[in-house]
């Protein structure tokens, strides 16, 4: 990795550094190689022009033609955007609302309650929840005879809500409370307040959380797996279909853009992240 | 004001009202989250209690008849002809299973990712917010795909097995997917990133004059890391242990993939009654058990993680 | 007592300010303090921290409630009240400068909160943007601005609404050192110009002799002191306020006779003469302490004019003077200032035996 004049230095170096440890840097450089190996074997074969995963032939974008004409393919994009879209604002907004109150704020009775609260969906494993949500949906349903992609909805806006909450959470707390002191100081009543400085101020955090829940609600599997009902199909669960039936390329097309997605919006998630500093 | 010898503090009246008001909009502002979450979160898994102790409906679904069916079934088998119960070791097998791979990939993603953490949380600024974008990304990259690519790799035409036979290791492909080997290394893989990063923020925050201090005193290298670096980093450790070890307990997709149905976790097993089995009350019994895993686990992450005296933080 | 309270600009009446649930458990941060301020006063609350200095401007700003008691501003009530809807405004510590927004925008937000008319906003913008000399960074973001700058906007964002009174929470802390003596200047000439009535928080007891018209001295939830600069620095009422303003000799004595607001006072060291008595006299024994400034000291060659006599014990120098520590035969030590003019301080040298005349009126009786 470094040419023998630096090795040199290096190890002079680190007899004098005291951050080093041995045998860290090359764990730390085989911990990046193993996370992307597979990713990187995805989608170098994604642009594959024959269907192998291991024989290149040609540069090829066939597979991302017939992925983006596939029926199947487009209408569970669909799905997913409409799902992921609604549940971002939803949980967003309730996310911006319950951040509001429990930070900054002296402690008082039900607050410690409230954030378990709204952690509860990180603390229980995914299986549970789906499994619980689909009783409690069918008993809904029974009783009401209502159906519909709601219920979907409304599953993926519990599970959004603590992934838009932690951002936002600390943004605020980051955020000196003289500001608004100062604002109500100068006649600026409590909505004002909110609207002028604490809302422009906070946006950062809230773009993260949105960004956060909209991600988290189009990879999920194992929720709308089992909430899901017909005609309800996400992307992840046809990729899931198509992959027990047997691997095929389009597939790799489809996972290469979503891990496209997650590189964008992670890289926003970063560039607001860093704006506070 | 009169004058009061009160030892009591009685506010006046405006004071009270505005104390009020305060207290209102913070509850309205609370509610449609906190009931949210409650309504589809919480409450649900009271009805799985209950669900646990029905018998299962004719066409899938529950009837309401009280039978405690479902948590035997978990270790006897009930033989059709003669109706005797005889003890199996089935379901404890697949439940051994699930903890042990899930201990397995916390200690697997200690080993690299303490080490991992350690690194980048000792590089200069630049480079350290490079590799924590590398390490992110596959965080926020959906699970299905990544274990997917990690299938793509694995199986008998898979990119490891074809180089081998390429350069001519091997004549035939080793079959390492549908193995435990597989599911553990699908689980490795999937949360790795999960324990990088909290334990990242904790070592962020060391303070390296303690470690300067510690040279100083004479201590080498691995004594520093022992004594000094890891017990500081303990918070960071313990987020990351359980952050790993509660969905590994609950993994579904990984062992789904990679495991077959030869290497059952209790997800799986949830799954399956579920889908197939049409066993509701049985599946709500297997989630119960997973509950309180979970349970354990948490407890114990709180008794670990937490006991930490004060630790000194620059 | 004030004799028109209703023209006073600030009258805080028996007001505590508590925490937690009772007197006993909770913390006690105003402990039942009446004051009253002037109208076009520059008022300095002065204390260490934790005195409670910060807690009373908060109270009158609104930002707390007070547990106990009144707050008047020209006669109304203020209790109660949420601080937009009190005509007060504050500088902060940290100046609190809206970081989203330019600096005109900042000074602005006050004027838009009261809905005054947009030609009227930016007029008043203009002036008082000149009124700091800050005319040139109208449009400048916050963030981009020095210390300096800062407080500037700071007070006037504070200024523009054209507040009744001006609370200012030590903004001048953050400064460096000349800094801070140049907003010293600026900040009286401001309160002349506007006639605006200033309460001032600072724990420096020398910048608030040096900018107030008078100054309450503050300690533990309770105002010791209220008076002009001279009146607190030259009597003293309580050892805490001699002690916390400038360097204090505090010497034993009793009293021989008393004649109205002045005493004859015999101190142990040796030398009898008439000394101020302060406020509440009655409760006084007959054994007091004697507080007496050390520059109303000094050497003299002549016995028979001496007052006090002694050994040199410690000799500090610090550049524009020098301070002596006489060692006298009661067991108690005095200190005494010169200022440095060369030769005439090398007459003094450790270990010499001097003589101490005390200036006429200088000796004043402390209360505690």
């Amino acid at each position: 990795m470094a040419s023998t004049a630096t090795t040199t230095t290096r190890k002079l170096g680190k007899a004098i550094d005291l951050k080093y440890q041995p045998g860290f840097s090359q764990i730390a450089w085989f911990c990046i190689a193993v996370l992307y190996a597979p990713i990187a074997v995805l989608v170098f074969f994604s642009f594959n022009e024959n269907r192998s995963v291991t024989v290149w032939t040609q540069f090829s974008l066939d597979w991302y033609v017939k992925a983006w004409n596939n029926e199947g393919i487009q209408h569970a994009a669909l799905i997913s955007l409409e799902v992921a879209l609604v549940a971002m604002i939803a949980s967003t907004i309730m996310a911006t609302m319950a951040a509001l109150v429990t930070t900054r704020t002296a402690s008082y009775r039900g607050l410690n309650s409230a954030i378990a609260v709204i952690n509860q969906p990180l603390m229980v494993p995914e299986i549970v929840t789906a499994v619980a949500t689909l009783i409690f949906f069918a008993i809904i349903k029974q009783v009401t005879g209502v159906s519909g992609i709601g219920y979907l909805i409304a599953a993926h806006t519990a599970f959004c809500i603590p992934f838009a909450y932690m951002p936002i959470r600390a943004r605020l707390e980051d955020m000196n409370l003289s500001l608004e002191q100062a604002a109500a100081d100068l006649y600026a009543p409590p909505f004002k307040v909110f609207r002028r400085v604490t809302l422009p101020l906070m946006m950062p955090g809230i773009l993260a959380g949105a960004m956060l829940a909209f991600i988290v609600s189009l990879d999920d599997v194992i929720i709308t797996l089992f909430v899901a009902g017909p005609g309800e199909t996400t992307l992840p669960l046809y990729i899931l279909g198509q992959i027990r039936r047997g691997v095929t390329p389009e597939i790799n097309a489809v996972s290469t853009v979503f891990v496209g997605i997650s590189v964008i919006l992670v890289t926003f998630i970063f560039l607001f992240g860093k704006n506070k500093k | 004001m009169t004058d009061q010898p009160t030892t009591h503090i009685q506010l006046s009246s405006s004071v009270v009202a505005e104390a009020k008001r305060l207290r209102n909009t913070r509850y309205a502002l609370l509610a449609p989250g906190i009931l949210t979450i409650f309504c589809i979160g919480i409450m649900p898994l009271s009805i799985v209690l209950v669900y646990s102790f029905l018998e299962p409906g004719d066409f899938g679904g529950i009837s309401w008849v009280l039978s405690f069916d479902a948590y035997v079934q978990l270790l006897f088998e009930e033989d059709i002809f003669d109706e005797t119960l005889s003890f199996t070791t089935d379901y404890i097998q697949i439940f051994l299973r699930s903890v042990s791979l899930a201990l397995f990939t916390t200690i697997a993603c200690l080993l690299v990712g303490f080490p991992t953490a350690y690194f980048i949380a000792t590089q200069p600024p630049a480079r350290r917010n490079a590799w924590l974008f590398l390490i992110t990304i596959p965080f926020w990259t959906n699970l299905l795909i990544r274990t997917y690519a990690m299938l793509l790799i694995l199986r008998d035409q898979g990119v490891i097995n074809l180089s081998l036979i390429e350069i001519g290791l091997i004549d035939s492909p080793i079959p390492m997917l549908y193995t435990d080997f597989a599911v553990c290394l699908g689980l490795v893989y999937a949360y790795l990133p999960f324990m990088v990063l909290p334990i990242f923020a904790s070592l962020e925050k060391l303070d390296f004059r303690l470690v300067e201090a510690s040279y100083d005193l004479y201590a080498t290298r691995f004594k520093v890391l022992k004594r000094i670096i890891v017990p500081l980093a303990k918070p960071g450790i313990a987020a990351g242990c359980i952050l790993v070890m509660i969905p590994s307990l609950g993994a579904f997709i990984t062992p789904a993939l990679l495991g077959g149905g030869k290497s059952l976790m209790l997800g799986n097993l949830i799954e399956l009654q579920f889908g197939q089995a049409r066993n509701w009350p049985f599946g709500s019994a297997i989630a119960l058990v997973l509950m309180v895993l979970v349970m354990l686990s948490l407890i114990s992450y709180l008794r670990f993680g937490a006991k930490k005296g004060t630790p000194a933080h620059g | 007592m004030s004799q028109q309270p209703a023209t006073a600009a600030i009258d805080i009446r028996e007001t505590s300010k508590i925490y937690g649930k009772d007197r006993a458990s909770g913390v006690v941060a105003l402990d039942d303090v009446s004051l009253v301020i002037e109208d076009n006063e520059f008022f300095t609350l002065l204390g260490p921290s934790g005195c409670g200095k910060t807690t009373l401007l908060r109270l009158i700003a609104g930002f707390e409630q007070p547990t106990h008691g009144e707050i008047l501003l020209f006669g109304e009530h203020l209790e109660g009240l949420p601080p937009y809807k009190r005509p007060v405004n504050t500088v902060f510590q940290h100046y609190a400068l809206f970081p989203h927004m330019t600096v005109a925008e900042n000074i602005s937000f006050g004027l838009e909160m009261l809905d005054k008319p947009a030609t009227e906003i930016s007029s008043v913008v203009k002036e008082v943007l000149g009124l700091v000399q800050m005319n040139h960074l109208a449009d400048r973001k916050t963030d981009q601005l020095s210390g300096g700058q800062q407080q500037r906007v700071a007070l006037a964002r504070a200024l523009a609404p054209k507040p009744k009174v001006l609370l200012l929470d030590e903004p001048l802390s953050a400064l460096d050192f000349k800094l801070r003596k140049e907003m010293q200047v600026e900040l009286k000439r401001l309160q002349n110009e506007t006639g605006i009535t200033f309460i001032f928080v600072t724990h420096d007891q020398e910048e608030a002799l040096t900018m107030s018209d008078r100054v309450a001295v503050m300690r533990d939830g309770l105002i010791l002191q209220v008076g002009n600069p001279s009146e607190i620095y030259d009597r003293p009422a309580r050892r805490f306020v001699a002690d916390f303003i400038g360097d204090i000799n505090i010497l034993k004595g009793s009293i021989v006779s008393r004649d109205g607001s002045l005493a004859t006072v015999q101190l142990d060291a040796g030398h009898q003469g008439e000394a101020g008595l302060p406020m509440n006299a009655e409760s006084l024994g007959q054994e007091v302490s004697v507080a007496i400034r050390p520059e109303q000291l000094s050497f003299v060659a002549d016995a028979a004019k001496a007052n006090l006599s002694g050994t040199i014990e410690h000799i500090s120098y610090f550049g524009s003077g020098f301070d002596y520590a006489i060692l006298m035969p009661s067991g108690e030590k005095v200190m005494l200032q010169i200022q440095n003019r060369g030769g005439e301080n090398l007459a003094y040298q450790l270990g010499d035996q001097v003589h101490i005349a005390i200036s006429d009126n200088s000796m004043q009786i402390l209360a505690d």
